[in-house]
């Protein structure tokens, strides 16, 4: 017998052996628990809880109107001599930090940059897929703004830009959207890498990016 | 005593090496000794625990519907194990179709060997590992170095435990017994490369690590990692993290190994927004953890290309049939229990014997064991050092009130203890604590029976006029060796009812 039929069997002899062990149907589970947040989705108040939640991981966060967003984001990118940026973020995007006097990497699909170049990086600009103000969280999807998970990885500062419109109240409202497309490979952000492995002592910045920076584009 | 140059001047937690990850060292009252003189590890302990104590309670008292996601997590880990056999066959298929290759292993050694076989294809001989119980539980580290594979822990707490030569002494944060003074030593010591003139600062241990660690993240072709949950319905696998050590090597490496519990499965995508909302607010006391990762199969242009998903029984099955017991498989390793544990506080994660400690280790370790079941391990009777855990607690109920999927830990607890003393099948030999209970059952279910000995004691009682018992004769002396005895009573509480009763208390 396979390891695997000798597992199945083993579980299904256990549960034979079990009738009187408490069953719960899928539709039984009771999913009274919130599905809105605390903050209406896309609010003012849900992007100044985000704010909130993402100073408290000492994270960066500037606010800006949406046509200030390549201009506030090159500001924040002017002392790293190199960034890397996803093949699919607007050209202004790319313009403005070139205007800044910023070296600009595009991750081409096609031609994708190596590790050792990431590496030698000193920052990313991305978009996101969505957050979520009541825990400060930034979901990347990989999409064509975000690119793939090693470009949000490897250079030590992360500038994300996030629409108001992006801003959910809560976790089930994220996963929600999230579920359209379970296939593509998901980054939760919640601030600077962290650790608390020394005597729970937080220290913020480890081996991901030790400096997130979040623009958070006004309504 | 001299030191050998060269060698670690920390010495490590245990001092010998233990042989079997879930089951190493004396007994829990043998091994809790040695630990409760070690000032040091209780100061350490008193101090971590105090703190995530406070930050858990202040982060789940924040969401009105806290209770009503533990009720949701709960009912979920009940259906999941009803429906495991299809659940698991689901899993597979999608992580298939995805791209990924599934592999199933009944216990350790099989579960060890799928792991070495796969590295050695790709002609590693160094691996980089995300911190996973699934791998610790079955010595995969070991097993990869006899095959002369290096597995480098790249989680700041395991790298201080591999680095030290340690066990790990609690779930989430392994190195828990040892403080900053400690650890500085231990980096000095192990670690190639270690800064000179390092301190003890938390943040510039942090950035040694981090040093030491990022060549092998950028030179990596291998990565292993446990798993915090998989969906079946779409065949994605998560790691909840905090350093970016997970990203690291669940991103950089051509090849992905995930080792997972097959308890760690989950129905729908769904039941993420229960998970991710129970485990990072009872685990480091977060409203989420810094990082998150999930992947379906493979992603061409994205992350590694080859992945492999190791679906783990060792002793899971053996839990699962258990109805009460069984509870302990809904476990999601945030550690809550443990740092509200008073035993877990003062004894440390060491004096359990298995890489799964306190109160969920001590219903966890002896049903993957298999203890006084006819299907268990050899040996794993009540003598076994495993069969002592399930006495390992105060019944306090701490850890059941503070478990994000409400597994009741005191009633598994008392069930296993009858199990370890009243084993099913097979013969075996008696316990002390069960012929203290056997006998105790003869005094107590009849009342003439119990009237003469309360009789009896009041004698003694008398004979020692209001002194105390210090050392009763054996066998009592098995009790009295570890506990005080309380003064005796003159006279027994029946015999002083009947007397008052006639005075008019009615």
């Amino acid at each position: 017998m396979s390891a695997r039929e000798t597992m199945l069997t083993r579980i299904r002899a256990a549960l034979a052996a079990t009738p009187s062990a408490p069953v719960v149907a899928a539709d039984g589970v009771p999913r009274t628990y919130r599905h809105e947040g605390s903050v209406p989705s896309a609010s003012a108040a849900a992007v100044d809880l985000l704010a909130d939640r993402l100073l408290d991981y000492r994270a960066t966060v500037l606010r800006c109107a949406p046509e200030d967003v390549a201009r506030v984001a090159a500001t924040q990118l002017a002392d790293v001599g190199t960034v890397v940026v996803p093949a699919g973020v607007p050209a202004t995007w790319a313009t403005a930090l070139t205007e800044a006097g910023v070296a600009v990497r595009i991750d081409e699909p096609g031609a994708p940059l190596t590790h050792a170049e990431l590496d030698a990086t000193g920052a990313v600009l991305t978009a996101c897929r969505v957050a979520i103000a009541e825990t400060g969280t930034i979901v990347l999807d990989a999409g064509p703004d975000q690119g793939r998970r090693a470009l949000t990885l490897l250079p030590d500062r992360h500038v994300c830009v996030v629409r108001a419109d992006q801003v959910l109240g809560s976790v089930p409202q994220a996963v929600a959207l999230l579920a359209e497309h379970p296939e593509r490979p998901l980054t939760w952000i919640s601030g600077p890498s962290a650790t608390s492995d020394i005597e729970l002592v937080r220290v913020e910045g480890v081996h991901g990016p030790r400096d997130l920076r979040v623009v958070l584009v006004e309504a | 005593m001299t030191v050998p140059l060269g060698m670690p001047r920390v010495r490590p937690q245990p001092a010998t090496a233990p042989t079997d990850p879930l089951r190493w060292g004396p007994s829990f009252p043998e091994a809790a000794h040695g630990t409760l003189a070690d000032g040091q590890l209780r100061a350490n302990l008193r101090r971590a625990t105090g703190t995530i104590r406070d930050k858990r309670l202040a982060v789940t008292a924040e969401l009105p519907d806290w209770e009503d996601l533990r009720a949701a997590g709960s009912a979920i880990k009940t259906q999941v194990m009803a429906g495991l056999p299809a659940l698991l066959v689901e899993l597979e298929a999608n992580v298939t179709a995805r791209g990924g290759v599934v592999h199933w292993a009944t216990d350790a050694a099989e579960a060890n060997r799928i792991v070495a076989d796969l590295v050695r294809a790709t002609g590693a001989t160094e691996v980089v590992k995300v911190k996973s119980m699934a791998t610790q539980e079955i010595g995969l580290n070991e097993h990869l170095a006899a095959q002369g594979i290096a597995a480098v822990e790249t989680d700041l707490a395991e790298l201080i435990v591999q680095l030290a030569g340690d066990m790990p002494s609690h779930i989430l944060v392994p190195a828990i017994h040892r403080n900053r003074d400690e650890i500085r030593q231990i980096f000095t010591d192990a670690m190639t490369g270690a800064p000179t003139g390092l301190t003890s600062d938390p943040r510039e241990l942090a950035m040694a690590a981090r040093a030491h660690l990022r060549e092998r993240f950028l030179r990596a072709t291998v990565a292993i990692s446990g798993a915090n949950l998989a969906i079946a319905a779409t065949g994605t696998v998560a790691v909840v993290e905090s350093e970016g050590n997970g990203r690291m090597c669940l991103t950089l490496p051509q090849t992905l190994i995930t080792v997972m519990g097959i308890e760690k499965v989950l129905p729908t995508f769904t039941d993420l927004e229960v998970f991710l909302q129970l485990l990072p607010r009872s685990s480091t006391g977060e409203r989420m953890n810094p990082y998150t990762t999930m992947w379906s199969g493979v992603t061409p242009g994205d992350g590694p290309q080859d992945f492999h998903l190791v679906l783990l029984d060792n002793g899971r099955t053996r839990a699962l049939a258990d109805e009460i017991g069984r509870s302990a498989l809904h476990c999601i390793r945030c550690s809550a229990c443990l740092n509200v544990c008073p035993v877990y506080e003062h004894t440390g994660g060491h004096a359990y014997g298995s890489v799964y400690p306190g109160p969920i280790g001590a219903i966890l370790t002896p049903q993957l064991l298999g203890m006084g079941t006819p299907g268990g391990l050899p040996g794993a009777g009540p003598h076994d050092p495993t069969g002592s855990l399930p006495f390992a607690s105060t019944l306090c109920g701490a850890c059941y009130e503070a478990c994000p999927v409400k597994i009741d830990i005191p009633t598994a607890l008392v069930h296993l203890r009858e199990r370890a003393v009243s084993p099913a099948g097979g013969t075996h030999r008696p316990t002390a604590t069960g012929l203290a209970m056997g006998s105790a059952a003869v005094v107590l279910s009849s009342g003439s029976r119990l009237r003469l000995a309360a009789r009896a004691v009041a004698v003694v009682g008398r004979l020692l006029r209001g002194r105390r018992l210090r050392r009763a004769p054996y066998p009592g002396s098995l009790w009295t060796r570890t506990r005080d005895l309380p003064p005796l009573p003159r006279e027994s509480f029946s015999d002083w009812w009947a007397t008052h009763r006639k005075d008019g208390a009615r």
